[in-house]
């Protein structure tokens, strides 16, 4: 076997903090080979991107190595003089993180900036710039002589991702590391970016390690995986194997607390991780799962568990033997679905349009939305960013205005435009619940005064029995009556989002807006909240907007679902017909630009370009820029569609007939194309 | 980015106008009358009624004000109370002397501050981070005359090297001496407040995610220093201070009576203690204005280093 | 702080378990957190050093005839210009023979009055300037920060030397002035403070419960905004006490003969170039010294308030 492009030794490393060594990676070891690509997931604080930055030795200053080694190339890393770990950066391994927009120097063009990555390995100026040029091409930039002369700022988000990608490459690293490279990209963006990263890895031959908690992106670039927990590998394999038949109690979990696919809210509770990932640094009991892990007994408390081979694969358990015994809980059913469309809409949008104005440009962020919500009722809100599900919801909400024209009707009266104009009733009976809990909480009251507030704002609870309904309300979200007394500060990511829940239900509305609510949190908290959420909209037969970009979440929870492009309702149907088809050209889409953690069957239709700007919409079809289906004549790029009803009583803007939409069982093999696998 | 000027020039003007209307309105709370505040208690109302009416004290709060203004536009200050003769017969000579004293502060305080919180920056945490960051905001917060007094007891008095004050004539070399004493004790006021803004600038280019770029991209500490932290720290850091000079020139009035340099300063402590209102306003005003001034210049030249709003974003 | 969870056998988890064991968190309370807080203060080499040094000269003012020696304005021909540590005069005697020493501490008090009296005032129109152009930004915002903007540019002792040499500076004028000059300088800090908690959604969920802004700016908020405004007070008090001596020094504010610091100085400055250092040097340091120590006081909070 040739030397390894990356090999992690018994790696001991911590921080330390006050003097304090705290250990970060317990012993990792994992080696990747070179032109494989290798995997590394595991939830926030379990030293993943520890691992990255160790692979290149940019660690914080007290970073300390207490045993152990990492090898790139068969060098020692860590034991590199200053000018050869230099030279080692220069020519042998790159590193391409989240974020491009701050990875990039805002104050240098493109051009020189990725020429910069050529000189260092002694190539002469004038060799860089053409060589810079033609690596541009290589990452698909379609005009690269116009990029070379544009600063940063002036590119999108994915063409500033694929400069730096350019830069990382630029060397041709036997190493490349992607910590979260698409962390903050939309979808179709993403997929664009990974397509590119895999296009690249095969041309070079580059060994790649890949850092992500999408485990659906982990799974669609890689050869092999290791789940990370506390700092310890715990479960090594390929792909497939460690993803379709885990082995390891903590990757069970974690799988299962995904929603599967196309399950919904009322087929099954999720499941979830019971405990807390330990703190940074904690000591730690002889098996790091122990605490959390449904099989723990007695040996796993007194013995360090061996790294198990199973034949290929690896797992760090006592009980590799039991795991597939490790029941699918006893759950019980999700809630029925009690969505009765017979009754009276609760909330009715009709022609609502908001344009927000701009140095003199309008920019119309939300056009002509008409729509209807049940009591009850989950209405999930899916699009790319810029496409105006927020701007829908603040304007449901009443944070700003709409136009005009449109109006808005809440359990039969009109809504004013604004919160200050709106009745107590319409203020007590529409609230939010925002996607990070850190700043929708104040920092500097208490969670009884959170909680207690709303109570009395919106409950008009009387102040003598405020502290009863406190406990109740705090029972309902499965707080408890401690927590009562501590600040936002003191709680963990999912208790917070459990006060925030706490303080939209205070009133007991009638609908809430969900924006993003588990997209800041690990999926074992998030499966938590979703389960939460689930059972208060069953207790309260409350409505939700739902909002987020995670299209399995959407689904697990929306009865109906509305696709956004632009501001304009592109499909608006019940959640099985918009994922399963027949389904608007931009749904299948954004479906299929969601790699899926079960492995994928579907065929990924590119969208080419990105999402126009919203002061600058194109004719016609808005999405016709984009469509991989446009119609040929020029109907597409001249005429807006009618929005057409579906015979399930939803609506598709498109100029194709519905029975010719794809993504139904039939449409399947039409929309495939050759070629593309 | 001429869009940007143009409306930061306009900004400029109304701050320029709110200024007038700050020196005119804090001046104008004299409770009685100029005249009599001249003549003294034992003058006939009739001669303090006329002085009152020569000197433009007569007639409502506005209408004096439009007088004012309206004069000061066209470079007219009005006379001095006391030297009846017009301030812009004094105000320029006053002024150029106090721009020598400003120049040579910069030309020392400019260099050293940067260089010291570069360094602070480059060693944060360590022993010299530590003993800069605290003897910069010691020196900084110190009065600049306590400073003085030390300069003057141990450079004039004791080792008897330069004058322990005067004015900046003659010969170059003699001007520099003159001029050395009265500018260290506003670069030890100066001192800390520049370097740390510079260490500030320096740190957050260097935990910029840009540095890490460039460092992974195997760029040698020195490139990624110059190219990369310094070019994005200290442009702006040199822009920022020039936006604050408003406190050199709060110096320059103590400094300079201390030291007994006619400049500014001067002219206006003098001023103040004759009650010499015209002056008094005059001065003070073109002091604002100067100070505003270098604010735009700076506000303009930070927006000019910044691409983001020289070209504006076109993603 | 390790969380324990025992999940029930069988592995099947119970649906609220996750909930339960979550939150098996420690108790921490809010009064924990400010405890702990103070105690680090407390444990802050800088913070104690520079709160002794204030809290002398505070004793100082307060009750100067327990430590001075001599009557501060007690002349006696007799005894000029004595070198410090001869004849009972620990720190020397002045041009008119007073006692160096017992002016230094009677001098503490003027500053020690109007100081902090001028940044209390100026604190509370920060406040509320800051709160207001924060949270309503739009028109409001403008106009007071184009007059904001035009105040800054002019030193401040230049203002309040304008205005004295127009109004009687009596104690309560100079208060009343460098308050209303500090009130927007520190209004600006609060401001940029409240800019950034607005854009929370905390303030949102707020204003979507119905709440009137003054309970929004002066509940939700400032709570929030305390600390850049505990270290801004602290910063400005040492300004204060630094434009206060500047004034005094150019001969504002006290009455000639005081025994005030920058008064002091101002009057035996010239007895410098006979080499007689101490009339100017002792007051000079004993200004340095309080400046320093608020400085350091401002410090070790900002760098506790940062965290």
């Amino acid at each position: 076997m040739s030397t390894p492009a990356l090999e992690f030794k018994e790696l001991h490393l911590a921080y330390v903090v006050r003097g304090v060594p705290r250990e970060v990676l317990r012993g990792v070891s994992f080696s990747v080979q070179p032109g494989e690509s290798y995997g590394l997931v595991g939830e926030s604080g379990c030293g993943k991107s520890t691992a990255a930055y160790a692979a290149v030795r940019y660690l914080p200053r007290n970073a300390k190595i207490l045993s152990g080694s990492v090898e790139l190339g068969g060098r020692d890393v860590m034991s590199l003089g200053t000018e050869e770990l230099r030279l080692l950066r220069a020519n042998n391994a790159s590193i391409v993180y989240q974020d491009p927009g701050q990875a990039l120097n805002p104050t240098i063009k493109v051009g020189p900036q990725l020429a910069e990555a050529f000189t260092v390995t002694g190539m002469s100026a004038s060799d860089a710039a053409v060589q810079a040029r033609a690596m541009l091409q290589k990452v698909q930039i379609a005009d690269p002589d116009s990029v070379l002369g544009r600063y940063p700022h002036q590119l999108s988000g994915g063409m500033q991702q694929r400069v730096v990608i350019a830069m990382a490459l630029a060397c041709d690293p036997q190493l490349l590391i992607l910590d979260e490279p698409t962390t903050g990209l939309d979808a179709t963006v993403e997929a664009e970016v990974l397509d590119l990263v895999r296009k690249l890895r095969d041309e070079y031959g580059t060994s790649v390690l890949f850092i992500s908690h999408n485990l659906g992106a982990v799974r669609s670039m890689c050869d092999r995986v290791g789940v990370l927990y506390a700092g310890q590998l715990v479960e090594e394999g390929s792909a497939q194997e460690v993803f379709d038949a885990p082995q390891h109690p903590y990757t069970v979990g974690l799988l299962r607390c995904l929603p599967r696919h196309g399950s919904k809210k009322t087929d099954q509770r999720l499941e979830t991780i019971p405990g807390f990932l330990p703190l940074l640094g904690a000591d730690l009991p002889t098996c790091v799962f122990v605490d959390r892990c449904p099989l723990a007994d007695e040996i796993c408390r007194t013995q360090v568990p061996p790294m198990v081979d199973l034949g290929g694969r690896i797992a760090r358990c006592h009980h590799t033997d039991r795991v597939h015994d490790i029941a699918v809980a006893d759950l019980p059913k999700g809630t029925a679905s009690t969505v009765d469309r017979t009754r009276d809409p609760l909330l009715q949008l009709r022609g609502v349009s908001k344009t927000f104005h701009q140095g003199g440009k309008q920019i119309k962020a939300v056009r002509d939305v008409t729509l209807d919500l049940f009591p009850g009722e989950t209405l999930g809100l899916v699009g790319e960013s810029g496409s105006g599900k927020t701007t829908l919801a603040h304007t449901i909400l009443g944070i700003h205005a709409p136009d005009q024209a449109g109006t808005l009707t809440f359990a039969g009266t009109p809504l004013a435009s604004h919160t200050r104009k709106r009745s107590d009733d319409a203020i007590r009976g529409i609230q939010i619940v925002f996607q990070n809990p850190d700043s929708a909480l104040n920092r500097r009251h208490s969670v009884r005064r959170i909680i207690g507030r709303s109570l009395r704002r919106l409950a008009k609870v009387e102040p003598a029995k405020i502290e009863d309904e406190l406990h109740e309300i705090t029972a309902a979200v499965r707080l408890t009556d401690r927590h009562l007394d501590m600040r936002p500060a003191q709680l963990s990511g999912g208790l917070k989002q459990r006060v925030a829940i706490a303080r939209a239900f205070a009133g007991r509305p009638r609908i809430v807006v969900c924006d993003e609510p588990t997209s800041a949190l690990d999926v074992s908290v998030q499966a938590a909240i979703l389960n939460l959420l689930s059972d208060l909209q069953r207790d309260g037969d409350t409505s939700y907007v739902f909002i987020s970009h995670d299209l399995r979440v959407v689904r697990y929870l929306s009865d109906r679902i509305a696709v956004l492009y632009l501001g304009r309702i592109m499909e608006l149907g019940p959640a099985e017909r918009v994922f399963d088809g027949p389904h608007h050209p931009y749904t299948e889409a954004l479906l299929s630009a969601a790699p899926s953690v079960e492995g994928d069957t579907r065929v990924r239709i590119k969208l080419e370009g990105e999402i126009p700007s919203a002061m600058n919409v194109p004719t016609g079809c808005v999405f016709h820029t984009r469509c991989p289906r446009k119609l040929e004549g020029d109907i597409c790029s001249t005429q807006e569609p009618p929005l057409n009803p579906t015979p399930d009583g939803g609506v598709i803007r498109c100029h194709i007939p519905f029975d010719q939409l794809g993504g139904g069982p039939v449409q399947v093999e039409l929309t495939r194309r050759s070629g593309d696998v | 980015m001429a869009r940007y000027v143009l409306r930061r020039v306009g900004l400029a003007l109304i701050t320029l106008f709110i200024l007038s209307v700050v020196v005119f309105v804090v001046a104008s709370v004299l409770p009685g009358s100029v005249g009599r505040a001249i003549l003294g208690p034992f003058a006939d109302q009739q001669s303090v009624d006329q002085l009152n009416k020569d000197l433009g004290q007569d007639g409502s709060l506005i209408s004096r004000y439009l007088r004012w203004a309206g004069n000061a536009l066209t470079g007219d200050f009005g006379d001095s109370f006391k030297y009846r003769r017009p301030v812009m017969d004094f105000v320029p000579t006053a002024l150029w002397a106090s721009v020598k004293l400003a120049l040579m502060t910069i030309v020392i305080v400019v260099p050293l501050g940067i260089l010291g919180g570069v360094v602070a920056a480059l060693r944060q945490g360590k022993a010299a981070d530590r003993f800069l960051t605290i003897a910069g905001l010691s020196l900084a917060v110190t009065p600049e005359f306590v400073v003085g007094i030390v300069l003057i007891l141990v450079f004039a008095v004791n080792l008897g090297w330069l004058p322990a004050g005067g004015s900046a004539k003659g010969s170059l070399w003699e001007q520099f001496q003159v001029l050395l004493l009265p500018s260290l004790t506003l670069t030890a006021i100066l001192f800390g407040y520049l370097s740390r803004m510079a260490r500030a600038g320096t740190i957050e280019a260097l935990n910029a995610d840009y540095t890490r770029t460039a460092t992974l991209k195997g760029l040698k500490r020195r490139t990624v220093l110059r190219r990369h932290v310094l070019r994005n720290s200290l442009l702006p850091t040199i822009a920022v201070i020039a936006s604050q000079m408003a406190y050199l020139l709060g110096g320059l009035l103590v400094t300079e009576t201390l030291f007994n340099y006619r400049g500014l300063g001067l002219l206006i402590f003098e001023a103040a203690g004759d009650r010499d209102i015209p002056m008094l306003m005059g001065a003070v005003f073109i002091v604002g204005a100067l100070a505003m001034l270098m604010t735009l210049l700076a506000d303009v030249l930070i927006a000019w280093l910044n691409p983001r709003v020289r070209l504006g974003s076109k993603a | 702080m390790t969380a324990v969870a025992v999940p029930g056998a069988g592995g099947a988890p119970d649906p609220a378990a996750d909930a339960a064991a979550e939150s098996r968190a420690p108790a921490v309370t809010a009064k924990d957190v400010r405890r702990e807080l103070r105690r680090q203060l407390f444990r802050s080499k800088t913070f104690l050093g520079g709160m002794i040094i204030i809290l002398f000269w505070a004793f100082c003012a307060a009750f100067p005839a327990v430590i001075a020696t001599d009557d501060p304005s007690r002349q006696d021909p007799a005894s000029k210009w004595v070198r410090p540590f001869t004849d009972g005069f620990l720190f020397g005697a002045d041009r008119s023979g007073r006692d160096v020493f017992s002016r230094m501490v009677y001098g503490a008090r003027e500053i020690m009055i109007i100081a902090p009296a001028a940044v209390v005032l100026g604190t509370l129109i920060g406040i509320t300037l800051g709160l207001l152009m924060g949270y309503f930004g739009g028109p409001l915002d403008d106009v007071i920060s184009r007059i904001i903007e035009a105040l800054m540019s002019l030193p401040v002792i230049l203002v309040a030397l304008l205005a004295l040499s127009a109004l009687d500076a009596s104690r309560l004028t100079i208060i009343l002035l460098i308050g209303f000059l500090f009130g927007p300088i520190i209004g600006r800090t609060v401001r940029a403070a409240v800019l950034t908690e607005r854009n929370l959604d905390y303030v949102r969920a707020a204003e979507l419960r119905g709440e009137r802004s003054t309970y929004i700016m002066f509940v939700e908020i400032l709570p929030n905004v305390v600390g850049p405004i505990i270290v801004e007070f602290t910063v400005r008090l040492g300004y204060a006490v630094f434009t206060m001596a500047g004034l005094a020094f150019i001969g504002f504010g006290t009455q000639p003969g005081s025994p005030d610091w920058g008064r002091t100085i101002f009057e035996e400055r010239s007895s410098l170039l006979s080499d007689v250092w101490w009339p100017s040097l002792v007051p000079a340091l004993a200004l340095a010294s309080l400046v320093v120590a608020i400085n350091m006081v401002a410090d070790a909070i900002q760098g506790l308030v940062d965290r």
